[in-house]
């Protein structure tokens, strides 16, 4: 099942022209663009490793291509995203986020439903990745 | 999301047929070198053989992109200078002026600066160097590096020293990606002579060494009154002839730092105007004399006490 997060996710994947583009494009906003990993799926996973360290400062598109290249030769069977970050003053949070790299196979959640007290059920979403350990999750697919 | 940027269109040029026959005058017109090129004689002083390899960058261009419409191979030229001079004669404000122009001629996307010395490239301690140069590089990605003082970067008495990490990574990013980023290194001559020899790779790296040359003493008093009219002031008659006996004199004391030596002595010459301004409270002040600069307040100068003082002994 296809994870559907961020921007662009119902599009097909971006090409490395078009990422180049949308880089750009934050770049020009002067938000600071970085770089996250995860082999975590879930949409509520908000902590995704960071890439090096957080790129301010930066003009030219080219140099978040160059780390995207090493993250990608790195953490290729993982989950990638771009964050455009805005630090001016009432905003201070995340502008855009954007899934640059997929594991070859995502293979989907699974829904679980808990019967509580009378005829109540409570569900909850579990991706099936996370049923093997960390940092192998997406190992055999790549 | 609608604030997303649109993919740019493929450019024109690659849907256009080749062509067999090119108007070189039309060209030439449609990407505006002329003007970029008049603004640098007319915005710095001698310099000729600065100007003429901007001169020869810009018809490389020009060429270049004339093959790119009649289908030939065209290949990236590498930008990457190194500029060596004594001081003060304009290897920052040239490098400066650079990226403005190779942004112009479409050699670079961005068109800024970063100016860098060894601090901010090379870190304290081991594992600090890589990070530190690579931020830098990314910094400057779209735009021209200038390292001045290039040859700090290389410490051959401490084997330990971290400047070499920097060299090695400077390196590889100005090989890999010619594209992305002009490299620009200056310093003072002797010292990137050694510097060169110690690190080979960065000459043949390196493809445009130019040499500043010091300044005619005709040279130095027109950068002067450019640097008066910049600032709305001018020589009286007697002045400039009492700076024209100034810049003699002052060349053949030590220290003498070309352009820069004309800009410190000007910032002491308008204190002393203002000083003799000043004395007079009883006046009233036209246009005229607050631009003026009369000859008296050159030649209150140190520089001909000194040299008064130097024949009396």
């Amino acid at each position: 099942m296809r994870v559907t997060q961020g921007c662009f996710s119902f599009l097909p994947d971006l090409t490395d022209e078009q990422i180049t583009a949308q880089v750009q494009f934050c770049l020009e906003k002067g938000w600071a663009v970085n770089i996250e990993f995860t082999d975590d799926p879930h949409p509520r996973n908000t902590y995704w490793d960071m890439w090096g360290l957080p790129m301010f400062d930066l003009r030219d598109a080219a140099g978040i291509m160059k780390e995207l290249t090493e993250c990608r030769r790195v953490y290729g069977d993982r989950y990638i995203r771009m964050s455009g970050f805005d630090s001016s003053h009432g905003w201070e949070s995340v502008r855009i986020s954007f899934i640059v790299n997929r594991p070859k196979e995502e293979n989907g959640f699974r829904l679980e439903r808990q019967e509580t007290d009378g005829r109540s059920i409570r569900y909850t979403t579990r991706a099936y990745s996370v049923d093997r350990p960390e940092g192998s999750r997406y190992a055999g697919d790549a | 999301m609608n604030q997303a940027a649109t993919q740019q269109p493929a450019t024109e040029a690659a849907d256009k047929p080749p062509v067999s026959s090119i108007d070189l005058r039309k060209e030439f017109e449609s990407v505006a070198i002329a003007p970029v090129l008049e603004q640098l004689d007319r915005e710095l002083i001698g310099l000729v053989p600065v100007k003429t390899r901007i001169r020869e960058i810009a018809s490389l261009l020009l060429v270049e992109r004339i093959r790119q419409k009649m289908a030939l191979a065209t290949t990236f030229p590498t930008l990457h200078m190194s500029f060596t001079g004594n001081p003060g004669t304009g290897k920052t404000t040239v490098a400066m002026r650079i990226a403005g122009i190779l942004h112009k001629l479409g050699f670079v996307r961005r068109g800024h600066v970063i100016n860098v010395t060894r601090d901010d490239l090379v870190g304290q301690y081991i594992g600090h160097t890589a990070p530190k140069t690579k931020e830098i590089l990314k910094k400057a990605m779209g735009g021209v590096l200038f390292i001045d003082e290039a040859y700090y970067l290389y410490r051959p008495e401490n084997e330990r020293d971290y400047g070499q990490e920097s060299i090695e990574i400077l390196l590889q990013i100005m090989e890999s990606q010619r594209e992305d980023l002009v490299v620009i290194l200056a310093g003072y001559g002797d010292r990137m002579e050694k510097f060169f020899q110690s690190n080979p790779g960065f000459r043949s790296r390196i493809a445009h060494h130019i040499d500043f040359p010091d300044y005619s003493d005709p040279e130095l008093l027109a950068i002067a009154d450019l640097m008066l009219q910049d600032q709305n002031y001018h020589f009286s008659p007697d002045a400039r002839e009492a700076f024209v006996r100034y810049i003699a004199v002052r060349k053949t004391q030590p220290l003498f730092s070309n352009a820069r030596s004309i800009r410190n002595a000007l910032d002491r010459i308008r204190l002393r105007q203002a000083n003799r301004l000043v004395a007079d409270l009883d006046r009233v002040l036209t246009g005229g004399d607050v631009m003026s600069i009369e000859a008296s307040d050159v030649l209150a100068s140190r520089v001909f006490a000194d040299s008064a003082n130097g024949k009396a002994r």
